[in-house]
């Protein structure tokens, strides 16, 4: 919910198009109300976000495009052992068809 | 002599769901919509739905919380009817004699209950086994409804029992924002469920509340006053009510990793010789009543988070037969640590099994935040043991202890479903202890770990998280 409120602010002051959020939600369900949330807006109707649709770019830090942007060595220190247990496919595509739908 | 035993474990819950409204969030939504309170209302579990819902069963001891697994979910839909109330650890209390029980530990006349209400509930509190002739006498006879009705234009806060009007709580001070009425009702709510789980410990046990050095109380309460903000020692107040008067008492304050901090540091004092018995005990968290109803609403489910829950543990010298706390297999999250997911499971699991040759799979239970999904899963928050349980799986592939595709069933192995209520503390791998206990003396299980973790950053000092865990084992009786 406070993270909710940070990324409005955070919106509100560099503007839109300069904001991408990059996700690190455990699975695609909660992957997907987080994603959503920075789109079209807070699902649950609980934060800061509900009803506001941002319509920002959303990543989750398991996709390719993402893992591609960090340096190797410090990827498998910090994910790589979510990277192994989550269930990468579902979480990616999840964001990814959220993302998509933008578009 | 060998480490400290676990000697007694109680679970309690509180049905409270007319103290929804008093919830952090449902207070903070109520007060910009109005009409959200008849909303509220609706979707409000019976004390019948609340007793027979398998995970409440679960958290007091009645079923094993794998046996969870085996039942339908959703759960709130799939109940097990006539579900007993106790059991041989704790209870389930319906909300009628917990708000006697409320007047009961208020020694400030804080709270008023109507005469009528008094009238009915007197009988049920007569017949608890838990409530003694002193405690009736803390509840008297009420006051008149004009009373209560006076009170609440003052400025008190309205205790309901549905429609009806039963009763209030006032402010404690003119003009001490930490003594108003909502905190103060937070706080008494703690101090109540506290008591009624260390009654109720001590009792299971037959143990006499006079052998009880120390109590320290891992509830997140703020008990204070202006100058004082959150100062503290509920717990003496709570060992006060529960007659140990040889005890006095500590608050440990570490958000929702108290617990695992406390049965450690209980451990260490028991262990030093400081204090013989320890009572560790953590009372409910009326803030987070209604926490998560918005997606509980939005689902078209009743709004969960409408109990209370509390726990409470003896702990003592080695007796030759309860388990142990391994005193010398603690893990910590340091300073230096860092905050990614890995970093922490290292610090927790890792590094404390590795100085004594142990592997991950050498641990017969792990017992992580256990929050029940059913609760979380709809607001967003995932299912919070299953990723735990995935993480501690992942960490034992890292180090070539289990197979890659073994993860997917670590967690049945050597996990369980969550079944706690979302209570922050309270959730925090202790409601496993008494069933681990109870395994463990069975010899169905040789040793189990206890992790928790807590959200340091919320407090705005650090953006540090904190992490502790301690392991459990069968008593070798040397």
């Amino acid at each position: 919910m406070e993270d909710q409120g940070l990324i409005k602010k955070t919106v509100e002051e560099y503007g839109k198009e300069n904001v991408v959020v990059v996700l690190g939600s455990p699975d695609a369900e909660s992957a997907e109300i987080f994603a959503e949330t920075v789109t079209t807006g807070d699902p649950t109707f609980a934060g800061p976000l509900a009803g506001v649709s941002l319509g920002l770019k959303v990543y989750h830090i398991l996709e390719d495009e993402v893992k591609a942007q960090i340096d190797q060595a410090v990827y498998e220190q910090q994910v790589g052992m979510m990277e192994m247990v989550l269930d990468k496919e579902a979480i990616c595509s999840s964001v990814k068809r959220i993302r998509e739908s933008l578009d | 002599m060998g480490y400290p035993v676990v000697k007694g474990v109680s679970y309690i819950i509180a049905h409270v769901p007319d103290l929804v409204r008093y919830g952090s969030k449902p207070a903070r939504e109520i007060a910009k919509d109005p009409a959200l309170l008849e909303k509220i209302n609706a979707s409000l579990r019976s004390f019948d739905q609340a007793k027979n819902y398998p995970p409440h069963q679960a958290f007091i001891g009645n079923i094993k919380p794998e046996a969870l697994w085996d039942l339908e979910r959703p759960w709130f839909e799939h109940l097990l009817a006539d579900s007993p109330r106790e059991s041989a650890w704790g209870e389930i209390m319906p909300e009628d004699e917990f708000y006697g029980l409320l007047k009961i530990v208020d020694v400030f006349d804080l709270i008023d209950l109507t005469s009528e209400f008094t009238a009915i509930v007197k009988p049920k509190l007569e017949n608890h086994k838990l409530i003694h002739a002193a405690d009736l006498e803390n509840l008297g006879d009420g006051v008149s409804r004009e009373t209560v009705a006076q009170k609440i234009k003052a400025g008190a806060l309205p205790l309901m029992l549905g429609p009806e009007l039963v009763g209030c709580i006032q402010d404690g001070h003119d003009e001490d924002h930490n003594l108003t009425a909502d905190i103060l009702l937070e706080n008494l709510a703690c101090k109540a469920s506290g008591v009624l789980a260390m009654r109720r410990a001590l009792h299971s046990l037959n143990f006499d509340p006079a052998a009880i050095d120390f109590v320290m109380n891992t509830g997140e309460e703020a008990v204070g006053d202006r100058y004082q903000r959150g100062a503290g020692n509920l717990a003496k107040a709570m060992a006060e009510s529960t007659g140990c008067y040889n005890s006095t008492g500590v608050d440990i304050k570490a958000f929702c990793c108290s617990p695992v901090h406390t049965m450690i540091l209980a451990g260490g004092l028991i262990h030093s010789g400081v204090h013989d018995h320890i009572m560790v005990v953590g009372g409910g968290c009326l803030a987070k009543l209604g926490m998560k109803m918005k997606g509980h609403l939005a689902n078209a489910m009743p709004i969960m988070e409408d109990v209370l829950a509390a726990f409470a543990v003896i702990l003592g010298p080695d007796d030759g037969r309860n388990p142990q706390i391994r005193l010398d297999l603690i893990g910590k999250h340091a300073v230096s640590t860092g905050s990614s997911q890995q970093a922490i499971y290292e610090a927790l699991v890792k590094k404390p099994l590795e100085r004594f040759g142990l592997a991950i799979p050498e641990i017969d239970k792990y017992s992580t935040e256990l929050h029940n999904p059913e609760i979380t899963e709809p607001a967003g928050s995932g299912n919070v043991p299953k990723n735990n349980y995935r993480m501690i799986a992942g960490l034992a592939v890292m180090q070539g202890q289990l197979k890659r595709e073994e993860i997917d069933t670590f967690e049945l192995k050597y996990g369980m479903p969550g079944y706690s209520p979302t209570q922050g503390h309270v959730p925090s791998a202790v409601p496993y202890l008494g069933h681990a206990r109870e395994a463990i003396l069975k010899g169905e299980l040789e040793r189990v770990m206890f992790l928790g973790k807590g959200s340091l950053f919320l407090g705005k000092m650090t953006n540090l998280s904190d992490g502790m865990s301690f392991i459990i084992e069968k008593n070798k009786g040397q």
